[in-house]
């Protein structure tokens, strides 16, 4: 069934189709409406979930580990300082491998007050063992949100779908919404190997000594390992059901690029306007856009940036006190594997500033004109 | 509950001989320093005034808990010679008694707590009540260790280790999962200390009350952040010394009310408890466990370790904090009906109270007569709402 919808509302079908039975969830812009259709879908029986209106953040998501424990599929949404609010319990989802999926908007950190995108705030939670899926369409939203369920649960690590804030969240796309059949058949009931109940009393996360503890984040880390394999195979899958294939990366006209922008979320998709319009100016330019950034696609962006000449990062975000993070990751995933490519690092859009396919094109002039990378940071589109 | 046999009686009473013994030269010893301070005293005021804390020790503070321990210990023998008399019928007594509290425990020993802890009493008698169809959302506290380290746990149902703030949020959530998943008899406990409540806890305690979640919360209240090492907590009462309310700063606000706070909430059911009244607490337990909707237990668990008390006075203080209506016992249902569960006759003066535990031992007179006070106010303040 095609509807046209709001990207936070391809969040709530998501959160729909994958039957989610505990949502916790407190109120942030731009992620309101969001919760209001869940409220709705499950007042009206649409959706048979229990949603427990939480008084903050920080008890959304500390609800959603613990009914997570008791053997239920969770959801919740939320943004920047929603988010980052919840930093604690991150660590406590993944560490305690519960896969509670959860929806955030980007949006710039306060201060001062924006609610206006940019990526720092999911990206500041990339050690946190969370999987994070950055979207560029509505209805990679909504496809998302079931892969992330059936990814998640198979590996017992939560995930993260990600949009940006206004560009995405509240622009209105068509999105075909999947027959509910289809997606019972590829998002089977949460059925975790070990849960809380009485009738086999355990005491989960307490007190673990040096004795044991690197082992639990270990087997974590080995897990996420897993995770590329996963989401390429439930992709085909999820593709010969729906027809549309989800994937870490998008190559958009690499094979023969010499020129290549690293983006993502809807930038991603800009990007591939100004490949567009260089290609036609004679310039063998190319897009690959980054889906999934936790667990980094480290074989995915060796195997295309590979054959670049250059290879323009553009970052919607930084790291104080070190560069662009998207930067960061894509020149140690290259390290000793460039074949000779010029790694060039670009820092624009933060709290909102539009990136236009004119912001590409000039990023693509600087790539051009240089040989080496002599800044780490290359600024565009601040006022000076 | 055993009958002692008659050679064992023997035993017992050779080991009260010896103790007397002792006793009797520890006075002897205690009354002669006495002389001296006294003397060194004359021409000064008769106050008693602790230079040094309770961590920097020293002398004059032994010295000074040697005394009110002594004094403590007069009293006790004085209690046990009276009953001397009666033990032996009293054992007989015992035999046909019908034990008050079921006999299963939930709660199996080799258990990390201190000598004397009032947290564990809370937790073995609260079990009893709530049965093994439990379950525990313990946030940081004493229990996260009481229970044991991974892959131990003393207690026979499950337990959830959740973050410090959220005791009450995991406590909803645990509540909602198992319920989809079709598990709807189980109760669902917030276990959290007065630190985990009154404080960094309170946030997510008042969120859960407002929606009535339906949860049982627990506050087990040994007045500090026990778990840490001993620092003061919004339920340290005035007067305390805590690591961060030394002697020359001790805390100076009263205790935080929560028990009001909780019945603003409208909730259906809320009740202080104390580990000296174990089958109040087990009634009220048992009470809780019918009810849907949010209910609250603040139960009164002393801590000899950082309130600088004898282990063995932990139910005694449990006792006398009820007598001396500094922690009346109380229910409040739907925050308007009032009910008071122990009126004592005659209200125990505090200072008896407050004399057994070192971390009061600097007040003054003053002092103490300004608690007094609004230990009166407060229990005037509750008589009348049980009135109303």
């Amino acid at each position: 069934m095609k509807k046209v919808i709001m990207g936070n509302h391809a969040l709530s079908w998501g959160a729909q189709l994958s039957r989610a039975q505990v949502i916790a969830a407190y109120p942030i812009t731009p992620q309101t409406q969001v919760v209001e259709l869940l409220s709705e879908m499950c007042a009206s029986g649409e959706l048979k979930a229990k949603f427990i209106k939480v008084e903050s953040e920080h008890s959304a998501m500390a609800a959603c580990i613990a009914a997570s424990l008791a053997g239920a599929r969770t959801f919740t949404a939320t943004s920047a300082q929603g988010l980052t609010l919840m930093h604690e319990l991150l660590h406590w989802a993944s560490g305690g491998r519960l896969p509670v999926v959860m929806g955030n908007i980007n949006r710039a950190m306060a201060p001062g007050w924006s609610i206006w995108t940019d990526q720092n705030d999911s990206l500041s939670q990339r050690d946190t063992g969370w999987i994070q899926f950055y979207c560029a369409s509505n209805q990679e939203v909504l496809d998302t949100v079931i892969q992330a369920f059936r990814v998640s649960e198979a590996l017992l690590i939560p995930s993260m779908v990600i949009l940006d804030a206004f560009a995405l969240s509240h622009t209105y796309e068509v999105v075909d919404i999947p027959d509910q059949d289809k997606v019972d058949s590829y998002l089977p009931a949460f059925n975790p190997p070990v849960r809380l109940t009485p009738a086999d009393p355990h005491a989960f996360g307490g007190l673990t000594s040096p004795e044991h503890y690197f082992e639990l984040r270990y087997k974590l880390q080995k897990d996420m390992e897993k995770v590329p394999q996963l989401i390429e195979e439930t992709g085909r899958e999820y593709e010969r059901l729906f027809g549309r294939y989800l994937g870490q990366v998008e190559d958009y006209r690499c094979d023969d690029a010499e020129l290549i922008f690293v983006s993502s979320g809807t930038a991603g998709y800009t990007a591939r306007v100004a490949v567009d319009e260089l290609r036609e100016a004679g310039i063998k330019a190319g897009n690959l856009r980054v889906k999934v950034f936790r667990p980094f696609p480290f074989d995915k962006v060796r195997q295309i940036l590979g054959r670049a000449k250059k290879v323009a990062v553009v970052d919607r975000n930084i790291s104080y006190g070190h560069h662009g993070i998207f930067y960061q990751e894509v020149k140690s995933a290259l390290y000793g594997r460039a074949n000779g490519a010029t790694v060039l690092g670009f820092v624009t859009g933060l709290g909102g500033r539009d990136m236009t396919p004119e912001a590409f094109k000039e990023i693509a002039e600087v790539a051009l004109a240089r040989d080496r990378a002599e800044e780490d940071i290359l600024w565009i589109g601040v006022k000076r | 509950m055993k009958s002692e046999a008659p050679g064992q009686e023997l035993e017992h009473k050779m080991k009260l001989e010896q103790k007397q013994e002792l006793e009797q030269k520890l006075k002897e010893k205690m009354e002669l320093e006495q002389e001296k301070a006294a003397r060194e005293k004359e021409g000064e005021e008769e106050q008693v005034k602790r230079e040094t804390s309770g961590k920097e020790g020293g002398r004059k503070e032994r010295e000074e808990r040697e005394k009110s321990a002594e004094r403590g210990m007069r009293e006790e023998k004085e209690n046990r010679q009276a009953k001397e008399g009666k033990k032996e019928t009293s054992d007989k007594k015992e035999k046909k008694m019908k034990l008050s509290l079921p006999t299963e425990e939930l709660m199996g020993s080799g258990h990390l707590a201190c000598q004397g802890c009032g947290a564990t009493l809370a937790m073995r008698y609260v079990l009893k009540a709530l049965g093994q169809k439990t379950a525990l959302c313990i946030p940081a506290c004493c229990w996260s260790v009481i229970d044991g380290p991974f892959p131990y746990s003393s207690l026979d149902v499950p337990i959830f280790h959740c973050a410090f703030e959220t005791a009450a949020a995991s406590a909803a959530g645990l509540k909602a999962g198992l319920e989809m998943v079709g598990d709807s008899e189980t109760t669902v406990v917030a276990w959290a200390g007065d630190g985990g409540t009154f404080d960094i806890g309170i946030q997510a305690l008042s969120g859960a009350a407002e929606r009535n979640d339906d949860i049982i919360y627990v506050c087990y209240d040994n007045e500090a952040y026990m778990n840490t090492g001993i620092q003061r907590s919004s339920a340290t009462p005035y007067g305390a010394w805590t690591t961060t309310t030394p002697v020359k700063h001790f805390k100076n606000r009263p205790k935080k009310d929560i028990d009001a706070i909780m019945a603003a909430h409208r909730i259906p059911y809320l009740a202080t408890a104390s580990v000296g009244y174990p089958e109040d607490l087990y009634k009220k337990t048992k009470k809780a466990k019918d009810i849907s909707g949010t209910r609250f237990l603040h139960i009164y668990a002393p801590c000899p370790t950082g309130w600088k008390a004898r282990p063995e006075d932990t139910v005694k203080l449990a006792r006398m904090v009820v007598q001396n209506c500094i922690f009346p016992l109380y229910e409040v249902e739907f925050g308007e009906k009032y009910t008071i569960n122990i009126r004592p006759r005659e209200k125990k003066p505090i200072v008896d109270y407050l004399r057994l535990q070192g971390r009061f031992h600097h007040l003054t007179e003053e002092h103490v007569r300004m608690i007094q006070e609004e230990v009166d106010r407060n229990w005037e303040r509750l008589l009348r709402r049980a009135e109303a």
